[in-house]
């Protein structure tokens, strides 16, 4: 089932919550809405769910204007961060709550609530109260919960952030394993984690104070970001401001050789470069500074160099014999491992 | 005692064991106070209660009060009053107390305030309230004989039963309201909109999901007014004085009017051991619903 956002406002006492937001969810796809708190993505997903009433657009499921049903009404399943279980049930009778809502036949009802809770694992716990679970265990539950009902499209709100990060690890794979095992299921994947969207997602919008500011897939949009706010937000970034040239881009009184086709010579831009393709030593455009900071993290090094008056990140395989504060270094990537974008307001 | 025995170790400067000294010293003020005040004037009526007027002490007391008629008559109005009156404080309290929490309109909030100014007004105003409405010459039989001519109106419960039942419904349900909107605050808002993206409607949501949870407010103000409406007194002398004869207004009748003690202390002992025995049972019930 399709979701389709056709130019969804949402406001609070003239607070503008979600602007505009143009946005289609293919059947079967996992879209990850991907922002800081306050950037409309939770609210973009109530929308969906019918918690909120869009103060303008339309909000459309499998094709059908939903915006003026109840949420009991849509059919769509819902996950929160909370899990939200009811307490005094038991897992199963959690389990078959939206099922007897809608009057579904006994024999039925306990077929779907195994086959639910055999699908999140959690066929052993059918007894137990949410109180007796452990939080992955309960969110499990929830899970099993909002698919009985069969949804065409799942909502999740940020699923894994009350979870530590070992168990969130786990979970992340066995929701991709629950992905595959029901391709036609859409999900729409609330979170502010790039990781869980990069891991997850088919396509991810980026959001940032009530407006979308980017969609593409994880490739898409970490290898082009599109502006300074997706570059640092998906995977972080080195954003350099720099003069667009001839054949490159001046920075710090450096020449630096990278794809200039769409910048007007002459113009500021900033240039994007991932920490982790810069190297450490001789090769394509140099540059050269003193190492401010050095943080070891058991894999990599990550530098902080003063380059004239930026600081540039930069993540090494983990160093033998690194270098100390105060140190000259020289850096270096590949011309194709940078992205030009237009110079903005400078995030992170 | 466990009050005082925990200052005991607050005092006692950080000691892992309170010193049975100490602890003694500390527990007595209040073991003192609470045995002058209600302890020695309870024996009192206990003791009172075996003395029939003729002199010495025996159980005739009791015997006279349980063979007439006028203490079986008020023994079951009691009995059923209070139970009635709670049924309909809960219903009424748990309906208002949804309204209030889950319907968001304007002035929501101050009407759960007015809720807890209601709790301090004495219960006697709103009997005097009803009077001015459904009295004998009140405004709802004014305006009917003014409008028909006829001699009276047709609202003359006041003074029965029904009178009272309404004036403690009215009173006491804000006691139920209270527990009630506290439990509603704690519920978390995440689950009814679960349970709402699952397919059920308003009526099953409060049923399967706000019921259950708040259950123990319901027990908790439920049995606090269970035993308010049992020996409640000052709506029963407004309302039914002339109708309606309760444990409380039995015992008034007889030490004031009467000037028959013993019997007075006979309905006053067992209204107490009324009292006494629905609490024992609210502590068991509830130990046995885990809250």
């Amino acid at each position: 089932m399709s979701i389709r956002f056709d130019s969804v406002t949402v406001a609070y006492d003239g607070d503008v919550v979600l602007d505009a937001l143009d946005l289609t969810v293919e059947p079967g796809e996992v879209m990850a809405l991907l922002g800081p708190s306050g950037s409309g993505k939770t609210t973009a997903l109530r929308a969906v769910a019918g918690f909120v009433r869009p103060a303008s657009g339309r909000v459309l499921l499998g094709g059908r204007d939903v915006t003026d049903l109840p949420p009991y009404r849509r059919g769509v399943g819902m996950v929160v961060q909370q899990y939200a279980l009811f307490p005094h049930m038991r897992v199963d009778e959690n389990v078959a709550f939206g099922l007897r809502a809608r009057g579904t036949a006994r024999s039925e009802i306990r077929r779907r609530v195994a086959e639910a809770l055999e699908m999140t694992g959690m066929a052993a716990y059918a007894r137990r109260h949410p109180r007796e679970l452990s939080g992955g265990q309960q969110q499990r539950v929830a899970i099993a919960r909002a698919l009985a009902i069969r949804p065409g499209v799942l909502l999740l709100d940020e699923p894994l952030s009350a979870l530590d990060a070992r168990l969130r690890s786990g979970m992340l794979a066995e929701l991709a394993r629950l992905h595959r095992d029901l391709p036609d299921v859409t999900m729409l994947y609330v979170t502010h984690d790039q990781v869980e969207a990069l891991t997850l997602a088919d396509r991810i919008a980026v959001m940032d104070k009530a407006r979308l500011r980017a969609c593409g897939t994880p490739r898409e949009l970490y290898r082009a970001p599109a502006d300074e706010f997706t570059a640092s937000f998906v995977g972080g970034a080195n954003l350099l401001p720099v003069t667009v040239g001839r054949e490159g881009v001046g920075f710090a009184g450096t020449e630096v050789k990278v794809d200039t086709a769409a910048a007007v010579a002459g113009a500021r831009a900033t240039l994007c470069v991932r920490p982790h393709l810069v190297g450490l030593g001789e090769g394509p455009n140099r540059l050269t500074g003193v190492v401010r900071e050095i943080q070891w993290r058991g894999a990599t090094h990550r530098l902080y160099v003063r380059v004239g008056e930026h600081d540039v990140m930069a993540d090494v395989r983990e160093l033998k014999d690194p270098p100390g504060r105060g140190d000259e270094v020289t850096l270096h990537f590949a011309s194709d491992d940078a992205v030009l974008l237009p110079a903005g307001v400078g995030h992170g | 005692m466990a009050e005082a025995v925990r200052t005991a170790r607050a005092v006692g400067g950080g000691a892992r064991r309170p010193r049975p000294f100490g602890a003694l010293v500390w527990a007595l003020p209040p073991v003192a106070l609470l045995a002058l005040f209600f302890l020695y004037p309870l024996a009192l009526v206990v003791q009172q209660s075996f003395r029939p007027d003729s002199g010495g002490t025996s159980v005739q007391p009791y015997a006279d009060v349980f063979a007439s008629e006028a203490f079986r008559k008020a023994l079951w109005t009691t009995v059923w009053l209070a139970p009635a009156s709670t049924a309909g404080c809960l219903v009424l309290g748990f309906l208002l107390a949804l309204v209030i929490a889950f319907v968001p309109f304007p002035g929501a909030k101050a009407v759960a305030r007015f809720v807890d100014v209601f709790l301090s007004f004495p219960s006697f105003l709103i009997t005097l309230a009803l009077l001015f409405v459904y009295g004998t010459v009140g405004m709802a039989n004014g305006a009917w004989t003014g409008l028909t001519g006829a001699a009276q109106g047709p609202f003359q419960f006041l003074n029965t039963p029904w009178g009272v039942l309404l004036a403690e419904t009215t009173y006491f349900t804000p006691f139920v309201m209270r527990p009630l909107l506290a439990a509603f605050s704690q519920l978390d808002t995440a689950q009814l909109e679960a349970a709402s993206s699952l397919g059920a409607r308003a009526p099953r949501i409060v049923r399967k999901v706000i019921l259950p949870e708040a259950l123990p407010a319901l027990a908790a103000g439920g049995s606090l007014v269970l035993v308010l409406c049992l020996n409640e007194f000052g709506i029963v002398l407004f309302t039914g004085a002339k109708g309606v004869t309760t444990l409380p207004m039995l015992v008034y009748s007889k030490a004031i009017l009467e000037s028959d003690y013993p019997g007075a202390c006979v309905v006053a002992v067992v209204n107490v051991l009324i009292s006494v025995g629905l609490y024992g049972l609210y502590r068991v019930v509830s130990r046995r619903a885990g809250a």
